[in-house]
């Protein structure tokens, strides 16, 4: 009973995964054989007839490269800033007193609901304004503070005991440097967990880059993906080994720090 | 004594600043772009730009491509809300029952489609769905299906693409069930155990109410980014066939940035706010139906 | 003070950061003249650049490609964003928009004194419909109009000898290939998201698009009709699929296995049908002129294509003119035919002998003189787009004819309203 149990248990999970990693695994194939072959992909892969070409090809003719770092830089940069705006803003609201924070803090949260794409239009005019149109300026800065990242590093700080705190003030500290010497390495955690929802969620972002950037040296891994995909539609495995491209750091760096990753979906979901 | 501005404000200015430079500022400049005819024509020279009232409002209201868009979007949540809610509860039991071996390995292998960029995986599902050399026509096949032509047909493509979002998007919410199972004391089941309960009605009275308040936020974050479809047709279709697939998103894409209707396109985006807003309230208030407690 | 030093740190920090991040944007110098070329032409002319600056010391180019589905967009974007290239293709049909933004620098003075650039030379409706109010503020690249492509094998097994000459005739060879391809297959493909097919009908019929100055819809008058109803009777009696965008995709591969005969295209499919199909079907494919509506009328199909124009903001417009000016040279139209397969709007590179001695592309040549612009108004592309949004939900059963043309020229109305209100405004300013 146990048993059978069991086995179909394991049956389900094992399906359930084989489902879920199969269009991963058929673009990881897709984009390691010859052109023309993933129609018949079990055919090229038992033949062996495995190629890079289609990754030389990205690199060498599409300049993918460019847009490879174009994507990691910007992703870094705005992690970097948002990280730190965050944070201070963060600790604030859960640990200083200042008049009105609570109902501050209702209020922000309560912007949760508002789409972002409702102010892309006048955000891009805004831009355009300061000259930040088609610079990667203009990328990073829509992403410099983040409700949700507030929100994130504000419950974890919740937990720091005041005590602390209070003791480092009567040794004469001041509040930055509290906050440098002390907060920091104690929000460490939830910190790296909003930089991997940072860093991910710049790298994934489309409709932004997609708008702001318009020189194809500046664009990003999947605004170049799509544009790409106008010209060599046809091409299914230089499509694949794109995505491929794409995708692949971005696994690489989840699989990583997965136990950050997860720990943020987790605090994030349990708000009171 | 002199009163020193307190130190905290120093570390919430940055955030707000650009918060409000960023988000609230272009919010409300939108919500008076929609009472404005600003088009191309405005762009060229200013003047031409006139107030219009609710015009944009009730031409968007007249529109059917907007009722289209907005069915398709409303058919994207409300079939696909549910599915990808079930999917999730679904992924998140087995991973975390009790006689579940290996239990990372799995849970990443659920989870992995989260992390993706979107775009891309656009473009292998694209494929995926090609009517003859496509994967799951060529699977389909196996069991003797007529090939379908997934993206190309107005009755398909809807559901192509939802298919793909709920793959891309389950294990998101299967986590956040996970840890809900997690915070269920172990004691309750005990007791229904002593009872007499099977594993069905453990699930039933005990799993599920306890549950709700995980299901609710789950629920209402997956409406809430079910509204902003975009990239998904934009990339899969364009929003064809026969505008089956355009979404709210894509509409107000297409009417701002590829015709500059950025009066027209604002109101999209606040006709679409209200919804939203409505449906987060409307599920709020579903609550106590749930049953579950708080 | 200690609050103090860490916090300029930070702001310093940041400052950095934002510094870094703009200094990023690529700078340009002085003579690099920015080309945006759309889809495969970007690839074709990239190929040529080398060449121009060979013959340009001083002067370089940067190509930088534009799919064309995203094509409209960027451009605008990078207008109002100020971020527009020197040099740019433009599709024909969205010249008068950017005109009408101020964006294109009237080329007259230029044509007028180039040696190159012979007016005359060029397809009378191609050159219309680069000149707006009386400027050309575009030169054209390459010209785009439709015609019939079609497997001459499947035609003649079905027992057709020659193309069809008129709309009779076509009905006749429809019917008759439908009959032998069977059920599964069809006689023509008509992607149901192109408006270009039911236009073109009209254009035979001499249909007006527009009315009373393109200030009002006009696709309830009786010649739009008549195109619209032999439109929608191609899907009607099964010659034509009520297939989707996705069977765009793999146009190449469904023409090669013969799923359709008959494909009403453009210009750049000779050169994609030439290196895409199998080489035994090298042979089995060429094109014809669209068919007339009856024996005295000729089949008229609309003056589309590319041109290049200049941004009126452009810093640079003198390297730009000469780079316009050298790919429109016809030495250099027909290098761009052979990289490209585009077809040159000026007559005299028609002489060439791959040009001359290529039926498929005499019968390109023998429709330009047959061909017609498209309204010249900012709207056209929204236009359009509910022209091909009306004739999918007819064909689709969505919606019955005479009711989809009655709301089509209700939208296309409102579409027009501030463009009434304009030129109201600006009939009264002139009084």
């Amino acid at each position: 009973m146990r048993l059978a149990r069991s086995l179909l248990l394991h049956g389900a999970l094992v399906a359930a995964a084989t489902l879920t990693l199969l269009p991963l695994a058929w673009m990881v194939a897709a984009s390691l054989v010859p052109a023309g072959g993933s129609s018949d992909l079990l055919a090229n892969l038992r033949s062996g007839s495995l190629t890079l070409a289609h990754y030389d090809a990205l690199f060498t003719r599409l300049d993918l490269a460019r847009t490879l770092a174009n994507s990691a830089g910007l992703a870094a940069t705005v992690t970097a800033i948002s990280v730190f705006v965050n944070a201070l803003a963060g600790y604030a609201f859960a640990k200083l007193r200042f008049a009105g924070r609570d109902r501050l803090f209702r209020g922000l949260v309560a912007t949760l609901v508002i789409p972002g794409q409702l102010g892309m239009l006048p955000l891009f005019l805004l831009l355009k304004q300061l000259g930040l149109v088609n610079t990667y300026a203009g990328v990073v800065i829509p992403g410099v503070a983040s409700v949700f990242g507030i929100f994130l590093v504000r419950q974890y700080a919740l937990s720091i005991p005041q005590s602390l705190l209070d003791a480092a003030r009567i040794d004469g500290a001041g509040e930055l440097r509290i906050f440098a010497s002390i907060v920091l390495p104690l929000l460490r955690p939830i910190l790296v967990t909003l930089a991997i929802f940072t860093f991910l969620g710049t790298w994934n972002d489309f409709l932004w880059p997609l708008v702001v950037l318009t020189d194809d040296r500046l664009y990003t891994l999947p605004v170049a993906l799509a544009n790409l995909l106008g010209e060599h539609v046809q091409d299914v495995e230089l499509m694949m080994a794109g995505a491929v491209l794409t995708v692949a750091p971005v696994v690489v760096l989840f699989a990583a720090l997965q136990r950050y990753y997860m720990q943020g979906i987790v605090t994030s979901g349990l708000r009171e | 004594m002199r009163r020193r501005a307190n130190p905290a404000w120093l570390f919430v200015a940055p955030a707000l600043a650009a918060i409000a430079l960023f988000l609230f500022v272009p919010v409300f400049a939108s919500l008076l772009l929609s009472f404005t005819d600003f088009d191309i024509y405005a762009v060229a020279a200013l003047r031409n730009l006139r107030f219009v009232g609710f015009a944009n409002y009730q031409t968007l209201l007249a529109e059917p491509l907007f009722w289209q868009a907005l069915r398709n979007t409303l058919y994207f949540v409300a079939v696909g809300g549910p599915l990808s809610v079930a999917a999730s509860l679904a992924a998140a039991l087995l991973v975390n029952a009790r006689l579940a071996r290996c239990r990372p390995l799995f849970r990443t292998a659920f989870f992995l489609p989260v992390v993706t960029t979107l775009v891309a995986i656009a473009v292998v599902w694209r494929y995926l769905y090609h009517p003859r050399i496509g994967l799951i026509n060529q699977l389909l096949a196996g069991f003797g299906v007529a090939p379908i032509d997934w993206l190309g047909d107005p009755h398909w493509a809807m559901p192509a693409i939802l298919l793909m979002s709920i793959w891309k998007n389950f294990g998101f919410n299967m986590i956040i069930f996970v840890a809900g199972l997690q915070a269920i004391p172990e004691r309750l089941y005990e007791a229904a155990s002593l009872d007499g309960a099977g594993p069905w009605r453990q699930f039933r009275y005990v799993t599920l109410p306890m549950l709700a308040p995980t299901a609710l936020f789950v629920a209402v974050m997956t409406m809430i980014g079910g509204f902003q479809l975009f990239a998904e047709p934009y990339v899969m279709t364009q929003g064809g066939p026969s505008n089956h697939t355009l979404s709210v998103v894509l509409l107000m894409f297409q009417e701002g940035f590829r015709y500059w209707n950025m009066g027209y396109a604002a109101a999209i985006a606040f006709v679409l706010f209200a919804i939203l807003l409505a449906g987060t309230a409307l599920q709020l208030k579903l609550r106590p139906l749930g049953g579950g407690p708080t | 003070m200690s609050l103090r030093a860490p916090f300029a740190n930070c702001v310093r920090w940041l400052v950095v950061l934002a510094a870094l991040a703009t200094a990023c944007a690529p700078r340009e110098d002085g003579a690099t003249v920015q080309f945006w070329a759309l889809g495969h032409e970007g690839d074709a002319v990239a190929r040529l650049i080398p060449d121009f600056e060979r013959s340009h010391p001083g002067v370089s180019v940067r190509v930088q490609q534009i799919p064309w589905s995203a094509a409209h967009e960027k451009l605008l974007t990078a207008f109002v964003g100020d971020s527009m290239p020197d040099v740019f293709q433009l599709g024909t049909t969205w010249i008068p928009e950017f005109q009408a933004l101020g964006a294109l620098e009237a080329l007259d003075s230029y044509v007028a004194r180039s040696a190159t650039v012979a007016p005359g030379e060029y397809f009378a409706g191609v050159w219309d419909a680069n000149a707006i109010d009386g400027a050309l503020v575009a030169l054209p690249w390459y010209v785009d109009t439709r015609l019939l492509f079609y497997r001459s094998d499947l035609l003649a097994a079905a027992g057709v000898a020659t193309p069809p000459r008129t709309w009779a005739e076509w009905s006749a060879a429809l019917e008759r290939v439908k009959r032998s391809v069977g059920p599964d297959r069809h006689a023509i493909f008509v992607p149901l998201s192109e408006w270009e097919v039911p236009v073109v009908l009209a254009l035979s019929q001499d249909a007006e698009l527009l009315r009373d100055g393109d200030r009002y819809g006009n696709f309830e008058s009786e010649a739009f009709r008549t195109a619209f109803a032999f439109y929608l009777d191609l899907f009607e009696r099964g010659y034509a699929a009520r297939a989707g965008a996705g069977a765009t995709a793999s146009v190449y591969r469904d023409f090669a296995e013969g799923w359709f005969c008959f494909y009403l295209s453009g210009p750049w499919n000779l050169g994609e049908f030439a290196t895409r199909l199998p080489p035994a079907l090298a042979d089995a494919w060429t094109t014809a002129p669209l068919p007339g509506p009856d024996a005295r009328r000729p089949g008229v199909s609309l003056a589309g294509g590319a041109s290049l124009a200049i941004a009126a903001h452009s810093a640079r417009k003198e390297a730009a003119w000469q780079l316009v000016e050298w790919l429109a040279d016809p030495a250099r139209q027909v290098e761009f035919y052979r990289a490209s397969g585009d077809l040159p709007p000026r007559r005299s590179a028609w002489q060439d002998p791959r040009l001359a001695n290529d039926a498929r592309a005499q019968a390109f040549r023998a429709q330009l003189e047959h061909v017609r612009a498209l309204p010249k108004v900012p709207e056209w592309e929204r236009i359009a787009a509910k022209i091909s949004r009306s004739a999918e939900a007819v064909v689709r059963g969505e919606m019955a004819p005479a009711a989809a043309l009655a709301a089509l020229d209700a939208d296309v109305d409102a579409i027009l309203a501030k463009r009434r209100s304009l030129l109201a405004g600006a009939s009264r300013d002139a009084e």
